[in-house]
């Protein structure tokens, strides 16, 4: 699979943009299938099954976010939405239809091949082996099976809440998971709204693995939207 | 200049120019006035519509009764006319002329049958004739029919000619209001022909009535009638010609008539024979009636004539006062001399004489005191009442308790007096039956105590005057005591229940007034027009009695109820109608009016100076709401009402206004500042752009990375600078409401510096958050742009060696923040000024728009806190915020994990 270029899905109906992406991922060795409408974009998911989707919100036919809710319905291909739209509410429900990563316009080359790196990879995880009892990001290492956490060789002890929050960031580093999305993984779908439950544990689990909890390196907030393990 | 006899008068040529600019201006009313049905009237008005309708005028047909003519209908074949409007009434299709479909359609000229037809119940206007009025109004010229026994002051005429009465008239102002009359005209052998020969529609069951109409010497006496009123008309003109051109004429005096109107039925034949006079004379006239203290008496039926009475005169074109004092000459006569009255018309006295002698003649002091006022006398028909205003006090329930309380008291009287008969002077027993009388009297008014003068004196001679125990009478002098206690009785009855109207009338009076004083003190409080709606409904519903709504006018001219005295007061359509009518036309509509008579509501429109803002509707099931001594209390509730409302909306107005002007400077700063320091950044990017592209080969690889540069650079802060503009332009539009969360400081603190992790590079960061410090109920959002905005402006003033620092402490329920540099400092005095937008330091030659604090200053309003600026002792300047509590910050359920629980590892 590997020495096949990987082939990504460019919904954008911006003539300018669409050239920077086409240019800029073609040097980087991606091939690339271009859709300028809602309608496009799904034709050519199924026809050409890409690896990755980037998705832009304002089509002229219907909303990208309607886009990523029905890929979601038979696929599991990483979709970035790349939009120009930056509010907070935007990003959430665009994450929460099924996106998997949210960049706002204007953003550099590089920003966008690490994002894609990222969601390429967790589509492979996810693809081959999920049994994976190891997690690493960073100076970050957590062993599943023996519940435990450890910052550069050191162990942190964490509380059970703190624990599962820190897994599914770790399982997912590299990609924003909204407020919502971990309160119902980690507390379960009654407190999905309750975000000051998540701040006050984020805090406490900043404190335990962060140097400095107040200029975090790896529990990255995403102010109104929600947080992110860095990956690096 | 010329012969100076011959100038015209210079208020005539004035009057004749404003004349003639309104009729310019307004549209154009032609009656084709006819003397009898059958002469040809409405066959003369479409011959001439066709005449129109060839010259490429729009004539749209209205409304046209053909009667089944052929002829006549042949006529209507190539003329649009407008469908009718089906009314279902009593189980009878009606299909009248449909008023809002003409005003929609807005035809040049508008055809309109019949103009003193009464419209079907359910039609926004009683009369055909109003919807004329309002076509007019509406700028469509109307042409329309008129037969002359439909004239209002010609009616009684015409009966007494006919012995045919006439119930659908048309005011005399409609005619006068006529561009153009014209005659249509038959001799009356002509018309008999014809009537015979089956040409003039005739309804089966008035074929008698008819045949008596169309007798040879009627129908002479209506065409005369006809062809004198058509003169006058033409006089009229003539005299307006002559004026115009500076003929010389006999100038007439300035007559000036008042007639006296009351409620006697003979009233509609003076207030007629008035109207004639006037027009002979060209006179202005005025009808007045004399509101008596003791009104309050006049019967139901009575005041119902008046109110009759006092719309016919409006009609007849009579300016209508009311007159409030106890003498009815006296107030007539002060307002005829206050008003140049020149003549003073009344109704010939038919009563008897007596009465003159004991309550005076109000002819006799009319004529006495008139001086130089000529007073004429009009005779009244049947009926035997003056036609000043005598309330006519018979018949206002009898207080049977009076009744019985006279009875009462003058059986006690006489059972105690009979034994005491022989100790007590025929002086005292006189004396306790009329106190008896006057207790009576006080209590209960005039009947009971007439009552109980006469069981007073029969008691007194049955009991007390020897003979004992007969209604003889042996002394001849205790007939004239009997008959002293009965006019004693009888006088202090009647200025006992005087007193008692008046006392009622000032009863009446002062709670007016007091219903206007609270009024305008709540009115004074209410400060936006919703409440001064609210307030006017309430208090128009307790001071009229029933409901009451205030409908307001919005921008678009729609009427919304915008108060109400029950909540969920709702109007129906027709009831709305009322409302904009009322509203359109500046007078009243509904129950109680022409105007839709048949709604529940009574709307009075709601004027402050030239401008209607809407209408009040009353619901209230009496109809003396619109009858003039009502009238004046409404007029002054209603403008009270309106003066409120008007200051209301003047305010918000103006706070409008100011917060445009605002949003217009605000804008034309940003345009200017926005367009240079968006055009400097874009000028580098294609300078650098076109630089790269079209370089040729020349450029070294050095000198390319450098443009390279400058193009994401520039970009960068082009990025920034947009994104503070829209940020600002949020702020601005008003209306930003935080969505508050409970946030720790840190995180928020902790992404502001991770979004400037690149640009803050090495620089040393000192944080001092408490951990104890309490979560905040703040826009998580925008509370990261505050620190965004406070970090960049460190980065931007302070050297590269100057730390960050950043810290925060709770005190007394505020938490205060401070960000601070070692930076050169705030300009001396510009700790203010740094909020401002657009402000930018001295120093500081590119950066951001001048906007970054002034957004921190709209955050921190719109949470209720405040951001401070000053220099620090030591150099460097600091930004404190300072954010008072807002609630207590929520607690966590233990099950959801803050019990202390198990940890992981070992």
């Amino acid at each position: 699979m590997s020495e096949v270029a990987t082939l990504v899905l460019v919904v954008e109906d911006e003539a300018q943009m669409l050239r920077f992406l086409r240019n800029a991922l073609s040097a980087q060795g991606y091939r690339v299938v271009e859709a300028e409408t809602a309608r496009e974009a799904l034709v050519a998911a199924t026809t050409y099954n890409p690896e990755l989707v980037l998705l832009d919100l304002g089509l002229p036919d219907g909303d990208g976010i309607e886009v990523a809710r029905q890929l979601r319905g038979w696929s599991r291909v990483p979709v970035i939405v790349i939009s120009a739209r930056g509010r907070e509410d935007d990003k959430v429900a665009a994450l929460d239809a099924g996106a998997d990563d949210y960049l706002t316009k204007p953003f550099g080359v590089q920003e966008l091949l690490a994002r894609m790196r990222v969601a390429l990879r967790h589509a492979a995880l996810a693809g081959t082996d999920s049994t994976s009892t190891v997690l690493t990001s960073g100076p970050l290492r957590i062993d599943q099976a023996r519940r435990e956490v450890s910052l550069e060789g050191r162990e942190v002890h964490l509380t059970p809440i703190e624990y599962r929050l820190l897994v599914l960031l770790a399982k997912n580093a590299g990609k924003v998971l909204t407020h919502r999305q971990i309160l119902k993984e980690v507390w379960g779908p009654p407190y999905a709204s309750q975000t000051h439950y998540l701040r006050v544990f984020m805090a406490q689990l900043r404190r335990k693995v962060e140097p400095d909890p107040a200029r975090p390196r790896l529990l990255v907030t995403e102010p109104g939207v929600g947080y992110r393990l860095k990956d690096s | 200049m010329a012969d100076p006899e011959n100038r015209p008068d210079p208020a005539a040529v004035l009057a004749r120019v404003q004349a003639e600019e309104r009729r310019r201006g307004r549209a154009r009313l032609k009656i084709f006035l006819g003397y009898a049905p059958g002469v040809g009237k409405t066959f003369t008005m479409l011959e001439s519509a066709r005449r129109l309708k060839a010259q490429g005028i729009d004539v749209v047909v209205g409304c046209v009764e053909t009667h089944g003519r052929p002829e006549t209908a042949q006529l209507l074949d190539g003329l649009e006319v407008l469908p009718r409007r089906e009314i279902d009434h009593r189980g009878t299709a009606l299909a009248e002329f449909d008023l809002e479909r003409a005003l929609a359609r807005r035809p040049g000229v508008l055809l309109l049958d019949e103009l003193a037809h009464t419209n079907a119940p359910g039609c926004l206007h009683e009369k055909r004739w109003q919807d004329a009025m309002e076509l007019l109004e509406a700028g469509i010229e109307v042409h329309t029919t008129l037969n002359v026994q439909h004239v209002e002051s010609l009616n009684d005429v015409v009966s007494q000619i006919t012995f045919v009465r006439v119930r659908e008239t048309v005011p005399d102002s409609v005619l006068e209001r006529a561009d153009e009359l014209e005659l249509v005209d038959l001799p009356p052998d002509e018309l008999i022909g014809r009537l015979h020969a089956g040409k003039v529609y005739v309804p089966e069951q008035a074929r008698q009535a008819v045949e008596h109409f169309f007798r040879r010497g009627n129908l002479l006496a209506l065409r005369e009638l006809t062809l004198r009123r058509a003169a006058e008309r033409l006089d009229v003109d003539v005299r307006a010609y002559r004026q115009e051109h500076g003929i010389r004429t006999s100038w007439p005096t300035a007559e000036r008539i008042l007639v006296c109107v009351g409620a006697s039925p003979s009233s509609p034949r003076i207030l007629r024979g008035a109207r004639r006079m006037a027009a002979g004379l060209r006179a202005s006239w005025v009808a007045a009636y004399v509101d008596a203290p003791d009104a309050h008496r006049a019967t139901k039926v009575d005041r119902e004539r008046l109110r009759s009475h006092l719309r016919l005169a409006e009609s007849l074109g009579a300016e209508v006062v009311r007159l409030v004092g106890a003498h009815v000459s006296e107030e007539i006569l002060r307002y005829a001399r206050e008003h140049d009255i020149t003549r003073i018309v009344i109704g010939k006295p038919t009563h008897a004489r007596w009465r003159d002698l004991i309550k005076g003649s109000l002819v006799n002091r009319l004529i006495r005191e008139s001086g130089e006022i000529e007073v004429n006398f009009i005779g009244g028909d049947e009926a035997p009442v003056s036609a000043a205003p005598k309330p006519e006090p018979r018949k206002r329930g009898i207080s049977w308790n009076g009744v019985g309380l006279a009875g009462l008291l003058v059986t006690l009287a006489t059972g105690l007096g009979v034994p005491l008969r022989p100790y007590l002077a025929q002086a005292d027993l006189v004396a306790i039956f009329l106190l008896i009388i006057m207790l009576v009297a006080f209590r209960h008014g005039r009947t009971p105590s007439l009552v109980a003068a006469g069981l007073s004196v029969a008691a007194f001679d049955f009991f007390f005057v020897p003979p004992f125990y007969t209604f003889n009478v042996e002394d001849g002098r205790h007939l004239l005591t009997f008959s002293m206690m009965f006019g004693v009785g009888l006088a202090i009855s009647s200025l006992t229940s005087r007193l008692r109207g008046q006392e009622r009338g000032a009863r009446i009076r002062e709670s007016r007034t007091s219903a206007l004083y609270s009024l305008s003190r709540e009115l004074a409080a209410a400060q936006d027009e919703g409440r001064a709606a609210e307030v006017t409904a309430r208090h128009a519903a307790e001071v009229f009695g029933g409901e009451a709504v205030v409908l307001l006018a919005d921008g678009e001219g729609a009427l919304d109820v915008r108060g109400a005295s029950r909540p969920g007061l709702a109007l129906s359509d027709e009831e709305l109608a009322a409302a904009r009518w009322a509203c359109g036309h500046g007078r009243p509509a509904g129950r109680g009016t022409d105007t839709l008579p048949g709604a529940r509501v009574t709307c009075v429109p709601l004027q402050a100076g030239a401008a209607t803002l809407g209408a009040l509707g009353v619901i209230t099931p009496s109809l003396e709401l619109l009858d003039l001594e009502h009238r004046e209390f409404l007029d002054a509730f209603v403008r009270q009402a309106a003066l409120a409302l008007e200051r209301a909306r003047f305010v918000r107005d103006a706070e409008a206004a100011a917060l445009r002007i605002r949003t217009e400077e605000m804008r034309s700063a940003l345009l200017s500042t926005v367009s240079h320091d968006l055009r400097t950044p874009l000028g580098a990017i294609t300078g650098a752009g076109t630089a790269l592209r079209d370089d040729g080969g020349r450029l070294g690889p050095e000198q390319r990375a450098e443009l390279l540069d400058t193009v994401c650079i520039e970009a960068e802060r082009m990025e920034r600078l947009v994104g503070n503009t829209l940020d600002m332009m949020r702020l601005e539009a008003g209306g930003l409401v935080p969505r508050r969360e409970w946030v720790p400081l840190e995180e928020t603190v902790g992404s502001a510096l991770s979004r400037l992790e690149t640009r803050l590079g090495s620089r040393a960061v000192a944080i001092d958050l408490p951990e104890a410090l309490p979560l905040l109920s703040v826009d998580p959002v925008l509370f990261e742009q505050v620190f965004v905005n406070l970090f960049e402006n460190v980065l931007r003033h302070a050297g590269p060696d100057s730390p960050l620092e950043i810290a925060a402490r709770e005190q007394g329920g505020t938490v205060e923040i401070e960000v601070a540099d070692r930076g050169p400092g705030l300009p001396a005095g510009a700790e203010q000024l740094v909020f401002d937008k657009f402000y930018r330091g001295p120093r500081v030659r590119a950066g951001g728009v001048g906007l970054g604090l002034s957004i921190c200053k709209g955050i921190l309003q719109a949470h209720g806190g405040t951001i401070t600026a000053e220099n620090r002792p030591g150099g460097g300047a600091r930004f404190r915020i300072a954010l008072p509590a807002q609630a207590a910050p929520p607690t966590l359920e233990p099950q959801a994990g803050v019990a202390p629980d198990q940890e992981t590892g070992p």
